[in-house]
């Protein structure tokens, strides 16, 4: 794909996903991984999974800091700026037009089922792209990393802990795997 | 002056806000009902309520709604480039850090165990998702079996059918709407 083609379908690409972003940043990182890793095959599954774990850290929507990593990525500076700009028309044509009458939009009974059952297709993708994640996951039969998967779901889930607490703990045994390894490794 | 004041806002809400949109919310409260006064506290609940509705990151469709009633459509696209402005720098950096030491035996590692927490915490999301519709929240005795039933059409045709999200979400609202008026307090 020449360089031209590529900044297009970045920019299109990113525009169609954030016009379809219901339901905060999780979702857009579903649809993309749907897009870059399954469809378009410019970043594996690790990347993607490495963006996510770096847009939900740093300060800022998590669908802009994805879009600024994939668009280094797979562009350099062109790239990240057509994936920014492609993310960021949607909301502001969408809350400029709704603006003036957003009332009526608001509670609108037809409007409201449309978003309710567009609700159940958005859980689906989730849970369709974490499925295939977890599966992958799973079949590298590492004990502890299944059990930061295990412990990761727990505390969000049931105990409701800050995400950034959660990925700070997953780095933490990160870290100390490395440090064990190394150790390990010095043995005679 | 005014389009100054709306960009500095804009880029403290997107300097401040770590973790996505529930983060973002307090944020715009303040900096735009409690210090600015440029919406008032009822247009403020509107425009929660809206941002749930609609696409998008929550923190830049509220620079639109914002940044458009303070100062038409220069306004939403100052505020908006100020939300924006905060990201690009800081995951720039992060990126290019990322492409250069990704490679360092102890990124590597930490690495290793971040991807499993966020497959974690992306199927917590998804599954949260289908609580809130198929049971109205956590409480399993308000389920709903039009939503559920939906939700197991959809998830079939992506995972046996291969077909496109944005389809899927697409056919899953125009379902939601006709089941919605044909079976009375289904949805």
């Amino acid at each position: 794909m020449s360089r031209g083609r590529r900044l297009l379908t970045l920019f299109f690409s990113m525009l169609t996903i954030s016009a379809f972003t219901f339901g905060g940043g999780f979702v857009i990182v579903t649809l993309m991984k749907r897009k870059f890793v399954d469809e378009l095959g410019w970043l594996d599954e690790n990347e993607m999974l490495d963006m996510t774990a770096m847009a939900q850290s740093a300060p800022g929507a998590i669908a802009v800091n994805a879009a600024i990593l994939v668009g280094w990525k797979v562009a350099g500076l062109p790239g990240m700026l057509a994936a920014v700009t492609g993310t960021v028309i949607p909301p502001l044509v969408i809350l400029s037009v709704l603006s003036a009458f957003y009332r009526l939009f608001a509670d609108n009974r037809y409007v409201a089922l449309v978003l309710r059952g567009m609700q159940c297709g958005v859980a689906a993708v989730i849970l369709d792209v974490a499925l295939s994640l977890g599966l992958k996951a799973a079949e590298g039969k590492d004990a502890l990393r299944l059990i930061v998967m295990a412990a990761a779901f727990a505390a969000t889930f049931f105990f409701k802990i800050n995400v950034i607490f959660i990925i700070l703990g997953a780095a933490a045994v990160g870290i100390a795997a490395a440090l064990l390894r190394r150790k390990g490794g010095e043995r005679p | 002056m005014i389009l100054w004041q709306l960009f500095l806002s804009f880029a403290q809400i997107g300097l401040f806000s770590i973790g996505g949109g529930y983060a973002a919310i307090p944020l715009i409260q303040s900096q735009a009902v409690e210090i600015h006064g440029w919406l008032t506290a009822e247009q403020f609940l509107d425009l929660a309520t809206i941002a749930e509705m609609t696409p998008g990151p929550i923190a830049l469709n509220a620079a639109s709604f914002v940044g458009i009633q303070v100062a038409g459509i220069a306004g939403a696209v100052i505020a908006t480039l100020g939300c924006v402005l905060p990201s690009l720098v800081i995951v720039s950096a992060l990126s290019w850090v990322y492409g250069r030491y990704r490679r360092l035996p102890l990124l590597q590692s930490v690495l290793d165990f971040l991807r499993p927490a966020v497959v974690a915490l992306i199927a917590a999301a998804g599954i949260n998702m289908l609580l809130q519709v198929a049971c109205g929240g956590r409480a399993l005795n308000g389920f709903r079996p039009v939503p559920a039933l939906l939700f197991a059409a959809a998830f079939l045709a992506l995972r046996r059918f291969k077909c496109s999200p944005i389809l899927v979400m697409l056919l899953c609202g125009a379902a939601g709407l006709v089941l919605g008026l044909a079976v009375d307090g289904g949805m």
